[in-house]
């Protein structure tokens, strides 16, 4: 074990971010959850209970009949804010003083820095620029990403949850979100704390070694099944391809009427919503995992080859 | 003659004007002394600075807040509606909507850390040229010579990243309390738009000291343009589209073909202009949204599956609208 190899990478002042990540979003995460397992729990005691439904006033917080619905912002919201501010303040007066913004030599093209990375919140773009060429890694994915972000509420027809944390009434949503951004978070780890000079996969606790060789053994799946000639290289992969699609598809679909509530909120969905959501899980939430297991476990780098472009 | 005459006696009026006036003067001032006498008593005074203990009865309080402050329900409306500030807030919210664990204050701790990045970023501008090589000197004057610019740095730099970090926290948040659905979609799209250009601040940003790491990062970076489809000049059909490495969209971004000094000049522009222009005016939109949409979404009571309605409801619904 390098210790000090992984003291260097996380303590890096420009990794701290991503430290802080790794304790920020798993506490996020239980509170959320501890949350939606409170809301659950009453929702099932209200279900069983439909006297109790009509009376209870439906939150997992404290209330008595007399109290008011409404508080004013003043002061009740401005004083958490106020606060807020404050222990923010305070917190990056902190941090800068005690850590320094990084400042490397001065800007040298002739010189390149070795292992040269993105800043951290796009080293999820660099990571995936392993599995696919830099055309889908940095231009077709952060599109889409951002398309299916600003479609998600428009694909989710359920109309249960609005206002209150709950996993048991949206599995769907809340499994599908949690899944991209534990993907995307995952992605920045490992190209923070594995990938060192030349973009090498160095498990946490070994030492970088700047004159590590590797052999990259890049195979394309076409070529190993003996399709050597193009048509049929450009078929064969469309094929693969289509069937990956479809393969993922129904998967998704068994993933997405599991249950019988499922299956209800499945009703409501249109036909629409349906094959857009299968479009953006399939090509987003299923595709990256699954190039990333061909690409490190079976080393293949191409499944499709085209005279234009590969993937 | 006969126009001396009344010349004669308009002058005489005049000065017997004058005559009284001097001795009104006189008296005038002898009243004001009197009266300054009277304002100089103890008593007098002792009530003035009574007064001024509580500021807000003083004009110059209730010429800037016109409210008073009271814990009334009515004052304490008022003060939030009368204030520029604070209007953004309406007069009263849901009870448990102030509780940390609904929230987790990250959309306002993400709006502060904007405006302390604004702050920051103004004071450096002071002192920052976006030129090749004043660049870098201009980093290195400011950590050891600019009085607190070091801390000045700092500070931009970690809020710039914690402000990535709360963004991202508070999508998440409100994935999982459901906010995004209806009427809040658009309001959704709106801030994916700004996590978009959350992201490209920093971006840019990372470019401007001029060193090793933001300019390989930004070489990294804008390399993955050049495989844009149709428009790269090494991505899908960008060279069957006549693509080279002096037209397509990289070349846009930076400028040039390399990462120089049109690429810093850029990142300059959008860093500190476009880019907070174009977030200031969506985050306007987005907490006018916030409060359009019916304010926050909750604590909402919590429904229950029995009472879903059909699967035609919306459908129905949505038509007779
Ligand atoms: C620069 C970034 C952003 C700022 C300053 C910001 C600020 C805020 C604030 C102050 C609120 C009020 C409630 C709260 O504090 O949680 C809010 C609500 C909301 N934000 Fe953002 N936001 C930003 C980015 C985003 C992003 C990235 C998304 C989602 C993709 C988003 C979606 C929403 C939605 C849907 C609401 C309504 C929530 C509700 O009704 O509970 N915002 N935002």
């Amino acid at each position: 074990m390098d210790w000090g190899q992984l003291w260097t990478i996380a303590s890096a002042p420009d990794n701290v971010p991503i430290v802080a990540l790794l304790f920020l979003v798993p506490f996020f995460t239980w509170m959320g959850f501890k949350q939606a397992r409170a809301n659950d729990r009453l929702a099932e005691k209200l279900e069983a209970d439909p006297a109790m439904a009509k009376t209870h006033h439906r939150k997992t917080w404290p209330w008595k009949p007399h109290w008011s619905k409404e508080v004013h912002v003043w002061p009740f919201l401005l004083r958490v804010e106020f606060l807020a501010t404050i222990i923010v303040t305070v917190l990056l007066f902190v941090w800068s003083i005690t850590l320094n913004a990084p400042l490397e030599e001065p800007s040298n093209p002739n010189l390149t820095m070795n292992p040269s990375k993105a800043p951290w919140y796009f080293l999820g773009l660099q990571e995936m620029l392993v599995y696919f060429d830099p055309w889908i890694a940095g231009v077709v994915m952060p599109t889409l990403i951002i398309i299916g972000l600003m479609a998600f509420p428009y694909l989710d027809s359920n109309p249960l949850g609005v206002g209150y944390y709950t996993w048991k009434q949206r599995k769907v949503a809340v499994g599908a979100f949690c899944w991209g951004f534990v993907m995307w978070i995952s992605l920045i780890v490992i190209g923070t704390f594995i990938r060192g000079p030349g973009w090498v996969w160095f498990w946490p606790g070994t030492t970088w070694d700047h004159n590590a060789a590797v052999y990259e053994v890049n195979r394309d799946l076409p070529v190993l099944l003996g399709i050597k000639t193009q048509p049929w290289q450009a078929v064969f992969g469309l094929v693969v391809v289509g069937a990956f699609y479809v393969a993922a598809g129904l998967l998704i679909h068994l993933l997405i009427t599991w249950s019988k509530f499922e299956k209800k909120i499945f009703e409501r969905t249109t036909m629409l919503q349906y094959l857009v959501f299968q479009f953006f899980a399939i090509s987003i939430l299923l595709s990256m995992p699954v190039k990333l297991l061909i690409r490190q476990v079976f080393r293949i780098k191409y499944v499709l080859l085209t005279p234009w472009f590969n993937i | 003659m006969e126009s001396d005459k009344p010349v004669k006696t308009e002058s005489k009026a005049a000065g017997g004007e004058l005559e009284a006036a001097g001795s009104g003067v006189k008296s005038n001032i002898k009243e004001e002394m009197a009266l300054l006498k009277k304002k100089a008593a103890k008593e007098n005074i002792r009530e003035e600075l009574e007064n001024l203990k509580d500021p807000a009865r003083t004009q110059i309080y209730k010429s800037i807040f016109r409210v008073k402050h009271e814990p009334t329900p009515r004052s304490r409306s008022l003060g939030v509606l009368t204030n520029v500030f604070l209007h953004l807030h309406p007069a009263k919210i849901n009870r448990d909507a102030t509780r940390f664990s609904y929230t987790w204050g990250m959309g306002g701790i993400t709006f502060y850390l904007f405006i302390v990045l604004t702050f920051t970023g103004i004071l450096l501008m002071f002192y920052y040229h976006p030129s090749k090589g004043q660049a870098y000197r201009d980093i290195l004057y400011l950590e050891s010579d600019v009085p607190f610019g070091k801390l000045l740095r700092n500070m931009h730099r970690w809020a710039a990243h914690l402000m990535v970090i709360t963004t991202w926290l508070h999508m998440f948040r409100v994935v999982l309390t459901g906010s995004y659905k209806t009427p809040r979609e658009f309001n959704w799209c709106v801030g994916v738009l700004l996590l978009v250009l959350t992201l490209l601040l920093s971006f840019t940003g990372y470019l401007l000291p001029d060193d090793q790491l933001g300019f390989w990062a930004v070489t990294v970076g804008t390399n993955m343009a050049r495989g844009t489809p149709g428009l790269g000049h090494e991505g899908p059909f960008g060279p069957q589209l006549g693509m080279t490495p002096y037209n397509d969209v990289r070349f846009a971004l930076l400028g040039g073909s390399i990462v120089d000094a049109n690429a810093l000049l850029r990142s300059y522009i959008w860093h500190c202009i476009a880019i907070p222009t174009i977030a200031s005016v969506l985050m306007a939109v987005h907490f006018w949204r916030v409060r359009k949409d019916g304010g926050i979404s909750g604590p909402a009571p919590i429904a229950l599956t029995s009472e879903m309605k059909g699967p035609g409801a919306r459908a129905v619904k949505q038509s007779v609208k």
